[in-house]
């Protein structure tokens, strides 16, 4: 084991994990943690706190992960190079381990442009690979960035970020697996609604040989909305949602209940393909959807 | 070159309210071929400075003269006379000039007429594009020729960024994602193995991370 991590132990294990989403509040407001943390206890193995994702201000994310340890739930925290230098994230990445969180994803980080800060100057002094690598490095190494030695390291199992829907499509397997070798443990992909595509990236992952050097966890999000539905499709970048699946959320006369029922069918689909260890699901500023489609495709049992 | 783009009159003449003798210096060189404030623009914007007192019922007396480049003080100096006349001086250079020009003529001011960009070049007819940073540690032979530091949002080293889409950058439609160019160019030049390998943290430190930065050769320094 790398790393004091339960999740780690279960996907070790052979358990088919399960993570979920919780995106901090726009407040110092912990109650509100507390109550997301409720819905997903015992429904989830390990539950992703994200970092002020689309550059909004946010609690932070080790603060909120560090609440979650409090409450007996597993956190992931989310770390992106957008808003820190090396000197902060190395920072950040010994108190983070200090106060018992054991689980980190790297992100490059959505630009700042998207958030409600659209005027701050934005940092990217590493970028994702090169923030694994540190990470790695100073769990296996007890280095720093800079060759200095730790002598109390911090153990994270070590996750990473993979698109299999953004271009070139041809790279993105090697990418991922450029990752894995900068020190990536495990993977946490784009929200999956184009199967056939995430299909064809997995053939060459398996190629690649790189279901064998991590775990990879397909992502998985409930559309509330057709509005949303074509929101994705059109104004996210990086996201693929086939017309079919609009149709579908079209169609519904329950949306919200026919989202749900969509996110089942592709886990289900998922589950089946070789290489997937688990599946991530991102519902997000919607927790309540977690347990409802956790119980609809057996997860836990 | 340098790239810049012109200040709007308005937001000069607020700044312009009790002054008699304004002084309007065209820069040469890299404004001059971008449209900015060369010649021509610097005399357009005079133009555009006495229409504007005009209509406000101002008497304002405006002169223009435009000198090969303000970034070196032989060229400055021929500014003089008519620095020394006004009460206060526009300068449509770069920020480099107009900083040259502010210590050279104190106690006078000097405004910018300028909004200085960036390093690029033109594109297309009315368009140019930033082309570098200027980080002080180049790392064109690893990406085919195309500056990941200068043309992608996040300043990647290591390949695109999960919000490449069909050729375009996340942050808008008209941003071409470097990282794509740069997967294309290599393919074109039979390096795209290089697109394997981990590019380790930058040294910033020859960037502007390491404050202002100077050169000193001293086979030039007599």
């Amino acid at each position: 084991m790398k790393s004091e991590s339960r999740l780690e132990k279960l996907l070790n294990a052979g358990h088919f994990a399960v993570t979920a989403e919780l995106g901090p509040p726009k407040s110092s407001d912990s109650n509100i943690i507390k109550q997301k943390a409720n819905i997903l206890k015992g429904y989830v193995d390990a539950v992703n706190i994200t970092d002020c994702q689309t550059a909004i201000v946010r609690m932070s994310s080790i603060a909120a992960a560090s609440i979650l340890v409090h409450l007996g739930l597993e956190p992931i925290a989310q770390m992106t190079c957008r808003d820190r230098n090396r000197i902060a994230i190395q920072s950040d990445l010994l108190g983070a381990s200090a106060l018992g969180v054991n689980n980190l994803l790297c992100l490059t980080g959505d630009h700042q442009k998207f958030g409600n800060h659209p005027e701050s100057k934005n940092v990217f002094d590493l970028d994702s690979i090169q923030l694994l690598k540190t990470v790695k490095d100073m769990r296996d190494d007890k280095k720093f960035q800079c060759g200095e030695e730790i002598t109390v390291e911090p153990r994270f199992f070590i996750g990473a970020a993979a698109n299999p829907f953004a271009d070139p499509f041809e790279y993105r397997a090697f990418r991922m697996g450029k990752k894995i070798k900068a020190g990536a443990d495990f993977i946490q992909t784009q929200i999956v609604f184009n199967l056939d595509k995430f299909v064809k990236w997995m053939e060459t992952v398996r190629e690649l040989g790189l279901d064998k050097k991590a775990f990879i966890l397909a992502g998985v999000a409930p559309i509330k909305s057709a509005w949303m539905a074509k929101y994705m499709k059109n104004k996210v970048a990086g996201m693929d949602v086939p017309d079919e699946i609009i149709a579908r959320m079209e169609k519904a006369a329950n949306p919200k209940e026919e989202g749900i029922n969509i996110c089942v069918d592709i886990i289900n689909q998922l589950k089946e393909i070789k290489g997937i260890s688990g599946v991530h699901i991102m519902a997000v500023e919607w927790e309540e959807a977690v347990p409802e489609i956790v119980e609809k495709s057996r997860l836990k049992e | 070159m340098i790239i810049a783009s012109q200040k709007s009159v308005r937001e000069i003449a607020d700044n312009l309210t009790k002054h008699k003798r304004i002084s309007v210096a065209g820069c040469g060189t890299c404004v001059a071929v971008c449209f900015a404030g060369g010649e021509r623009e610097s005399e357009i914007l005079a133009s555009a400075l006495r229409m504007f007192f005009k209509l406000k019922s101002r008497k304002v007396e405006i002169r223009q003269q435009t000198v090969k480049r303000q970034c070196e003080w032989e060229f400055i100096e021929e500014l003089k006379e008519n620095i020394d006349w006004a009460d206060i001086v526009v300068s449509t250079a770069c920020g480099i000039g107009v900083q040259a020009v502010q210590k050279k003529y104190l106690p006078k001011r000097v405004l910018p007429g300028l909004n200085t960009s960036f390093m690029g070049m033109p594109t297309s007819p009315g368009v140019w594009k930033e082309r570098c940073l200027g980080c002080g540690d180049c790392v064109l032979d690893e990406t085919g020729g195309i500056c990941p530091i200068a043309r992608c949002a996040k300043n990647l080293l290591n390949g695109p960024c999960g919000g490449s889409q069909n050729g375009k950058c996340e942050i808008s439609k008209d941003i071409d994602c470097a990282w794509q160019e740069i997967y294309d160019r290599l393919k074109v030049l039979g390096l795209l193995d290089s697109m394997n390998e981990i590019a380790l943290p930058k040294n910033w430190s020859t960037s502007r991370d390491g404050g202002p930065r100077r050169i000193v050769r001293e086979d030039v320094n007599t």
